[in-house]
This record gives structure tokens, C-alpha cells and sequence, in this order.
């Protein structure tokens, strides 16, 4: 017995009175406490959940079945390869219910139908939030632990953008944001590098900076870099609200920096006064506005925007400059998107006057501007590369800056207490990032990314994709990924290539992978048309839809060229599938024809969509037929008519599964109508 | 001694309600007050869009308050609510100069029809209510939009864009628009697959709708399917759906 601890057994008589009961007593305390934990276990939420759910189908016509497919307990969806432990389906009960559509009551709904089973992916993958939660708190919220709260629906798309790294027919909003990245130049300065190799690539290179004093005068540098929307409201440049004095002497750096390009000017040309109303009609002949923009008088946009908008251009443009590049713009720009076309001296001075005119009298009437000293050259300089222009624009003397703005391939799980947020603002990734898009110089003084004038609906876009920017995109196994195909580097060769190139055919026509979606496909255009249809169509495009707006312009080519591109195309681009020749372009027997034309306006109704009488059908969605006998050859139409996917995949024309016979038949009638060859007939 | 516990928290209870009570009208008040009132509200247009679960809608939501003449108010108050989960930017406000007032509004995340009240208070603080309808959509009804959008709204939607000219006038039968509830509700979701898949002449129609069951898959139609019954006019209520009464 120890000298401190004189009396033990009298404390311990103090706190519990005798030992039988101080034994009752802990034994209690034991027993209450074992039982705490069955309890926290059947009050939990979940248990609540579940109960509910069978009050709720108890009311149900249907009860017995969803009865019959309830399991109680915890449910867990566990893919350890994709890193999913998702307990959703524990309170979400009904989710592969099928009846369950019609409940409004959550969690009990069931899920809309998606191309994906939640067995197979699970459902954090999509919806973020914590899988492996079992109450709803710590599974919808951010909470200490976890951060990734449930991804509002509107960026849902962010979750397919994480497998699949092309563009998906059913996820518009996920391609607008991709689209608008590489549009915009988000990805100049920022990189985004794929998860499978590689990085975002922009769509469009800026202008070159190196010969701008060709192009156009300081002033109207000055009035752009001041508010770009002000002089082109789609311009695609943002607003790098800059001082006016830093606008004057970038203007002065730009102008000094330039070097002229030979061939870029052109001395006035001897015109006569042309008919003004002739502008406007070569404008329109040239379907100028398939690729540029105009404001029209009611102040909406009118035209394409491959080009750039053309409601100020005669503000800009030094009449010495677009002179020549309306002639041929490639002497100045070798790689730009607009073709050559070949226009006549009385075309081009047209065509100039025309553009001219399209200006604002208010537009310089603030840039007054004195002459540049060496000083204001020298900080016009440090400005364009503190303000990182290389990286869009093309700039003799500076190089393109790299890592400019932070790398954005992970944005998409940045954690929320590496954010600064402004006030009011949803402490949440999507809020931040929509917010940086919406306002990047509010977040802190000094920062240097512009200001875009995106629509709301840009922003969500822009969101959703970069949401898609995440460490499982990075991180999931290829087999569950859907790679970007490789992008084609497709060139035509030899004389050919040379004049496509100079005509610039693959900014609206796309051939093996390469080009434009403008205008249709010609990787298979060998098989499809008659050669003498092609020589004509050069000569003089017309269009082949009554409803379509765009179409090929004239490029005025020699009979030479179009000997060379005819002979290209009819050689290169045929399609494995078929021979050209399998099926005879006409002489088909009367019967044939008149069977088809029973099957065309009879069983097949194919009237409804196209015209091959121009008196009696009224069909306006499918290309006009009434010379199409003279376009397409006999064995294309046959293997349209059988599969019309299968030639041009994701074609609005049905695939009806004609028998060959029929399909015979419609191909006779349709190869009889040769309408171009009679209008010949009757001069 | 329990009688008068009780009491008290009776009254801290009353207390509460009555602090909160306090706190929700203050907030109703919070914008600035009303110069004028009229007597209905109208709808200028907003209604009846279709939008997508969780986003706002493609066009804002206008309304107009009238007076007994039908002249429009300038500065009455108007407010929005709806079902939980939908939001309103701004939520209220006053109409401006041609007695207007304009919101934005998005949807909540389920898909669905959604009721939106706008109401305005007239001269003896009375409230009048105007119900607007928007439908949501959600990722399997907006697959259907698209298909609509590609393959089925140039004959079926008489509406013509710039864009976009419609078929509709040229075809000898003329086909049913999607929302065309009397119609399209009778039909049965498998009348509706055949008719898709196998063209008009599978239930004795015209062959001018064409069949698309080479062409899209049987999921694609059936999203098409739930897309039309989503927006049809009036609403399409699903057979066999017993409710057992208690």
C-alpha cells in the first residue's frame, strides 16, 4: 500500500457505494453504450430514405413488381479501376425503375435514360459529390473532408467530355465550349494539354501583326485596341481595357514594328464610274457572306463567320491594300481561308468601292493621334509583350511567350481552397470558373487576361468544357476512353493541289478528314458526279438546294484549271465501295423508268422533300432532281438510294432498305431526268 | 412546475414564429416600393419555352400589368415564384416605361412541366396571379430535341427561320406539330415507334412520313418518343399508371 493513495477503497466507496452496485452501475453505462451504435445505424438517413420509398410505392399500381425489386441495405456500385464507390442507389432507390418517371418526389425518381448503365460507371463520375457518403449532407456538399460538391445539371456534359475527347452528336453544349476554346484563343496563352498526348490546338490564328501598316492605318489601331466590339460586335478579340496613352503607344510599336510585304499594294485602277447597286450584286454573286458578316440596318448579323465582319471594313482597310487582296489575298497572307478569286480589274475596283463605303463617319473621330517618338515606340513594345499579343498574333521580333497564363488541364478538380472568390459569390469550381470568364479582371488588381463579351450561354459552355479538364479525364484507363482521332494533315498533290490551295476549297468542303463543314464532303466526289456536270459546275456553280443561302461562289477559272481539278477529282476521290462504272448512267428500259416513277410519287413519296417536275412538286428539303440524270452517275444513286448513311454518314435522308429492284427501278427514273440537256435541246 | 414550462416554451415558440414571420415580410418588402398598380397582369411573351434541367431559358420571360382601360403601368410591382429549384434573375421589380418587366429564368434539375406564378398587388392590396408555363428537359428529352431539330421539325414544325424553311406548306398531307396534344396523346407509344420506324403506311397513313428505323436506332427513338410527350399541349398523361386510393 502506497503512502499517496492511503484509502482506495473508501474513495472508491464514495463515488459508487458498494462494489455490487458500482458493478450494476458500469455494467449499465456498458450497455447503454454497446447500444448506441445499432441505433446510430437504424436512424440513419438512409434507412429513412428506404422507408419512405416503400410508403411511396405502396400507393402504386405497379407496387407488387417495385416491391418485388427492392433490396434494403446499403447499395454500392464498385468499379475500383475507374475509381468508383458510389452508394447513391442506398437513398436513391427508384433509379432503374422505369415506372418511376413520373415521381416528383426525390430521391425517388427515376434516372433519365442515358447511353450508359449507373452499374457500369456509377454515377459520381458524371455528377461528382461523394460516393461513398451515406447521408446527404455529406454526399451533395462540400463538407471538411470532401470538397467536390454535386455538379449543378446544368454542366453535366463536363462528365462526358472526361471519356469522350471528340465531339459527340449528343453533347452540343460540351463541343460549343470545346469549339469556343480553340476559337477564341483561350488556348494561345493557356495550355490545355489532352489526356491523350497532345494539347488544345486553336482553330484560328489571329491576324499577323509583322505587315499591319500594309493593312490598315494607327488610327484605327488605336479605336480597335480601345473596344474591338465597338468597330465589329462578333470580333473575336477581347477587350484588354487598356489606358489610352498604352493604346497610343502600342499603336505607335505596331506601326514602326512593320515591315511592308511586297505585292500588297496595288496603285488605284483606272475605272468607270460603276453602277452602285453593282457592288452589292457582286458581293451577293460571290456569296461573300457564306464567310463574312454584315450588320444589317436592323442591327443584326447577316452572314458567316469564317471572315471576319465586314460592317466598318472601309475604316480599316488602306484602299491600296484591299484593292490587292481582294485581287489575291495570298500575296499577303499565304495561309489565309479566303480563296482567290480571280475577279476581273473592273470586278476588283468594284468590288473596292463597294467595301469602301462600308464605314462609320463617327468611327476615328476620336483618334488623334501625334507622331510616335522613339520612347513611346520602345513602351508600345514592353506593353505587347507584358500583354502576351505573340501569343495570338504573329509579331516580327517577339516570340510567341509560353506558359503565359496558367495551364488549365486539371482545372476541371482545382480545389475549391486554392480559389479566390469574389463577395456573394457561390464558394463553388463551376461559379469560379464561370465567374473568371465572365469578369477575369474583377478577381484582382493587375491581372492581365481580357475582357470577352461571351453570351451567358457561351459561358456555360466555355464552363462544361473545361469542367471536362479533370484529374479522372487524365487519369482513366484507355479502356474506358474514347480517343480524339488523330487530325488529318491531308494535301492534295501536284497541279491540283496547287490550285485548291490558291482557291482555298478547304475552308467550307472537307476531303479525308481535312477542311470545312460548310459545303459537302468530296472525299467520294469521283464516284458521285459526271464529269461533264463537274466542268460545267466550275464554269457556273449554281445551287442544287432551292432552300440553302450559302453556296459556291465563281471563282472564274480558266478552262485549263478546270481540265486539271476535274481530272484530280475524278480520279482521286472514288470511293472503295463501288465501281463508277458498275451501273450504266441511262439507257434503261421504259418499263424500268415508268415503274420508278410510280415508286417515286406513289409508294415512296419522295416528292414530299425534292422536285422533279418543277410544275407539279413542291419538295424543299432535299437537293432539286430535275438534272440530276446529268449530276450523279447511275451507280451512286443506286448505292444511295440503298444506303445513303453509308456514302455520307449523318445524312438526313432516310435509309428506306429497298429491295434491289426497287432500288433499280427509282435509279432508271432517276437517271432520265437530265433537265440541263433539254434546256440545251430547245436554244 | 410542468404547467408553467410548458408555457414557456409556448411562448418562446410564439416568439420565434413571430421573429421569422417579421423577417420573411421584410424581405418581400425589400425592393423598392410600387409607384403605381394596376389591376391584371399579362403575358408578353416567355411562355410555353422549352429549355434544358438547371439552365436558364433561351428567351427571358416578359410580362405586362395592365389597368382597368388596358393601358400599361409604369412602376408596378411584380414578383415570380415557382416550384423549388427554379430561380429568377431578377426574382422582383417594377415595370418600366411600357409596363413591362423582364426576367430571366432558369428551370429546376428535374425534367418536367414547371408552373411559374408572376403576381402584382393592385390598389387594395389585393393579389393577381398569372400562371406561366416552361417545360424542362432533361439529357434524354434534349437527344430527342436534337433528333426533332435534325431530322423531323422541317416537315413537321410549320414555323420558318431564315435559317430554316419549313416543308410544311409544300406536302399534300400535312403532318402533325410535335405539341399537338389532342392528336399525338391518343396514339399509343408503340403506334408512335411503328409510325416512326415503318413510315405512314404502317398504321394506313400517307407514305410522305418516311420510315427512319434504318436510319436512327431504337434508342434514338425512343427519346424522340419521351421528347414529344414531354412538350405535347396539353400535357400527356401515361396510360396504366393505377393510383391505388387509400
Amino acid at each position: 500500500m502506497q503512502p499517496s493513495n492511503p484509502n482506495p477503497g473508501s474513495l472508491w466507496q464514495k463515488l459508487f457505494g458498494d462494489p455490487i452496485r458500482a458493478f450494476g452501475i458500469v455494467s449499465a453505462l456498458l450497455l447503454a453504450l454497446l447500444a448506441i451504435a445499432p441505433a446510430k445505424n437504424y436512424f440513419s438517413e438512409w434507412r429513412h430514405y428506404q422507408k419512405g420509398y416503400l410508403r411511396m410505392i405502396r400507393t402504386r399500381g405497379e407496387a407488387v413488381t417495385l416491391q418485388r425489386h427492392f433490396q434494403p441495405g446499403i447499395q454500392q456500385i464498385w468499379h475500383p479501376e475507374i475509381g468508383v464507390t458510389d452508394r447513391c442507389a442506398s437513398c436513391h432507390v427508384g433509379l432503374k425503375e422505369a415506372s418511376l418517371t413520373d415521381v416528383s418526389l426525390q430521391p425517388y425518381r427515376r434516372h433519365p435514360v442515358i447511353p450508359h448503365s449507373t452499374e457500369q460507371y456509377g454515377c459520381v463520375i458524371c455528377h461528382r459529390g461523394q460516393g461513398a457518403a451515406t447521408t446527404v449532407e455529406e454526399a451533395h456538399s462540400s463538407t471538411l473532408a470532401w470538397e467536390q460538391p454535386i455538379l449543378p445539371s446544368r454542366y453535366i456534359e463536363s462528365g462526358c467530355g472526361q471519356c469522350h475527347r471528340a465531339s459527340l452528336e449528343s453533347t452540343p453544349q460540351l463541343n460549343q465550349g470545346r469549339a469556343l476554346l480553340a476559337r477564341y484563343g483561350c488556348v494561345q496563352c493557356h495550355v490545355i494539354k489532352l489526356p491523350d498526348g497532345g494539347t488544345m490546338q486553336a482553330t484560328q490564328d489571329a491576324p499577323s501583326l509583322s505587315h499591319i501598316a500594309d493593312k490598315t492605318t494607327r488610327e484605327w489601331i488605336f479605336a480597335w485596341l480601345k473596344d474591338p466590339q465597338a468597330y465589329a460586335t462578333s470580333a473575336t478579340m477581347p477587350n484588354f481595357k487598356l489606358k489610352d496613352e498604352d493604346i497610343r503607344d502600342i499603336s505607335a510599336f505596331l506601326i514602326a514594328n512593320s515591315t511592308p510585304v511586297p505585292g500588297a499594294n496595288a496603285p488605284p485602277i483606272a475605272q468607270k464610274a460603276s453602277d452602285p447597286a453593282a457592288g452589292a450584286s457582286l458581293y451577293g454573286e460571290s456569296f461573300c457572306a457564306s464567310c463574312h458578316t454584315v450588320q444589317n440596318a436592323a442591327g443584326n448579323l447577316v452572314g458567316g463567320n469564317v471572315g471576319p465582319e465586314l460592317t466598318r471594313i472601309g475604316n480599316k482597310a488602306k484602299p491600296e491594300w484591299l484593292r490587292a487582296w481582294v485581287r489575291n489575298p495570298r500575296l499577303y497572307d499565304p495561309k489565309t481561308e479566303m480563296p482567290h478569286y480571280r475577279f476581273t480589274d473592273q470586278q476588283v475596283a468594284t468590288m473596292e468601292g463597294f467595301l469602301l463605303a462600308k464605314s462609320d463617319s463617327d468611327f476615328l473621330a476620336n483618334a488623334h493621334l501625334d507622331p510616335a517618338t522613339p520612347e513611346q515606340v520602345a513602351h508600345g513594345k514592353s506593353l505587347v509583350m507584358e500583354y502576351g499579343c505573340a501569343s495570338c498574333h504573329e509579331i516580327s521580333g517577339i516570340k510567341k511567350p509560353e506558359n503565359f497564363a496558367p495551364e488549365l488541364s486539371r482545372i476541371g478538380s482545382k480545389p475549391v481552397s486554392q480559389l479566390i472568390f469574389l463577395a456573394a459569390m457561390p464558394h463553388s469550381l463551376p461559379d469560379y470558373i464561370a465567374g473568371k470568364i465572365r469578369q477575369p479582371r474583377a478577381f484582382a488588381p493587375g491581372l492581365k487576361m481580357p475582357q470577352y463579351s461571351f453570351t451567358p450561354a457561351q459561358i456555360d459552355a466555355l464552363t462544361t468544357a473545361l469542367l471536362a479538364q479533370n484529374d479522372p479525364a487524365q487519369s482513366l484507363p484507355p479502356s474506358v476512353t474514347i480517343p480524339l482521332p488523330a487530325a488529318s494533315h491531308y494535301r492534295p498533290a501536284g497541279k491540283a493541289g496547287q490550285i485548291m490551295a490558291d482557291l482555298a476549297c478547304f475552308s467550307c468542303h472537307a476531303i479525308n478528314g481535312r477542311g470545312g463543314d460548310m459545303a459537302p464532303d468530296l472525299a467520294w466526289e469521283g464516284s458521285s458526279v459526271q464529269r461533264k456536270w463537274l466542268e460545267d459546275f466550275f464554269r457556273n456553280p449554281g445551287t442544287l438546294r432551292p432552300a440553302l443561302i450559302r453556296r459556291m461562289p465563281k471563282f472564274n477559272l480558266t478552262n485549263e484549271e478546270i481540265t486539271t481539278l476535274s481530272d484530280y477529282i475524278m480520279t482521286a476521290y472514288q470511293t472503295p465501295d463501288f465501281e463508277r462504272d458498275s451501273l450504266p448512267d441511262s439507257g434503261y428500259s421504259a418499263t424500268q423508268v415508268e415503274q420508278g416513277r410510280q415508286l417515286f410519287y406513289s409508294k415512296y413519296a419522295c416528292q414530299s422533300c425534292h422536285i422533279v417536275d418543277v410544275k407539279a412538286d413542291k419538295g424543299y428539303i432535299g437537293p432539286t432532281l430535275t438534272e440530276v440524270g446529268s449530276r450523279l452517275t447511275g451507280a451512286w444513286i443506286y448505292h444511295w438510294l440503298k444506303n445513303p448513311q453509308a456514302l455520307r454518314p449523318g445524312t438526313i435522308e432516310p435509309n428506306r432498305n429497298l429491295n434491289d429492284e426497287d432500288a433499280k427501278s427509282l435509279t432508271a427514273f432517276l437517271t432520265m431526268q437530265k433537265g440541263a440537256s433539254k434546256k440545251e435541246a430547245k436554244k | 412546475m410542468k404547467m408553467k414550462e410548458l408555457f414557456l416554451a409556448i411562448v418562446g415558440l410564439c416568439l420565434v414564429s413571430a421573429g421569422t414571420g417579421c423577417a420573411r415580410q421584410s424581405a418581400a418588402a425589400a425592393g423598392p416600393p410600387p409607384a403605381a398598380s394596376g389591376t391584371v397582369i399579362v403575358e408578353s411573351s416567355g411562355g410555353k419555352q422549352i429549355g434544358a434541367t438547371g439552365t436558364a431559358l433561351p428567351q427571358p420571360v416578359v410580362v405586362q400589368v395592365n389597368d382597368e382601360q388596358g393601358n400599361a403601368v409604369t412602376g408596378a410591382s411584380v414578383s415570380f415564384s415557382g416550384a423549388a429549384g427554379v430561380s429568377f434573375d431578377p426574382p422582383r421589380g417594377l415595370t418600366d416605361s411600357s409596363g413591362q418587366f423582364t426576367t430571366t429564368v432558369s428551370l429546376g434539375e428535374m425534367a418536367g412541366r414547371y408552373q411559374l406564378v408572376a403576381s402584382t398587388t393592385t390598389k387594395t392590396q389585393k393579389k393577381v396571379d398569372l400562371k406561366i408555363e416552361e417545360v424542362a428537359l432533361d439529357y434524354h428529352r434534349r437527344l430527342g430535341q436534337l433528333l426533332d431539330d435534325k431530322y423531323c421539325s422541317r416537315c413537321h414544325n410549320p414555323e420558318s427561320t431564315p435559317e430554316r424553311v419549313s416543308n410544311f406548306d409544300n406536302l399534300e398531307v400535312k403532318p402533325h406539330a410535335f405539341t399537338e396534344g389532342d392528336v399525338l396523346n391518343r396514339m399509343s407509344d408503340a403506334d408512335l415507334i411503328a409510325i416512326i420506324s415503318h413510315g405512314g403506311p404502317a398504321l394506313n397513313r400517307s407514305p410522305i412520313m418516311p420510315p427512319y428505323g434504318y436510319t436512327l436506332s431504337k434508342a434514338e427513338i425512343q427519346a424522340l418518343i419521351a421528347y414529344i410527350r414531354m412538350i405535347s399541349d396539353p400535357p400527356y398523361q401515361a396510360p396504366g399508371m393505377v393510383y391505388a386510393q387509400k
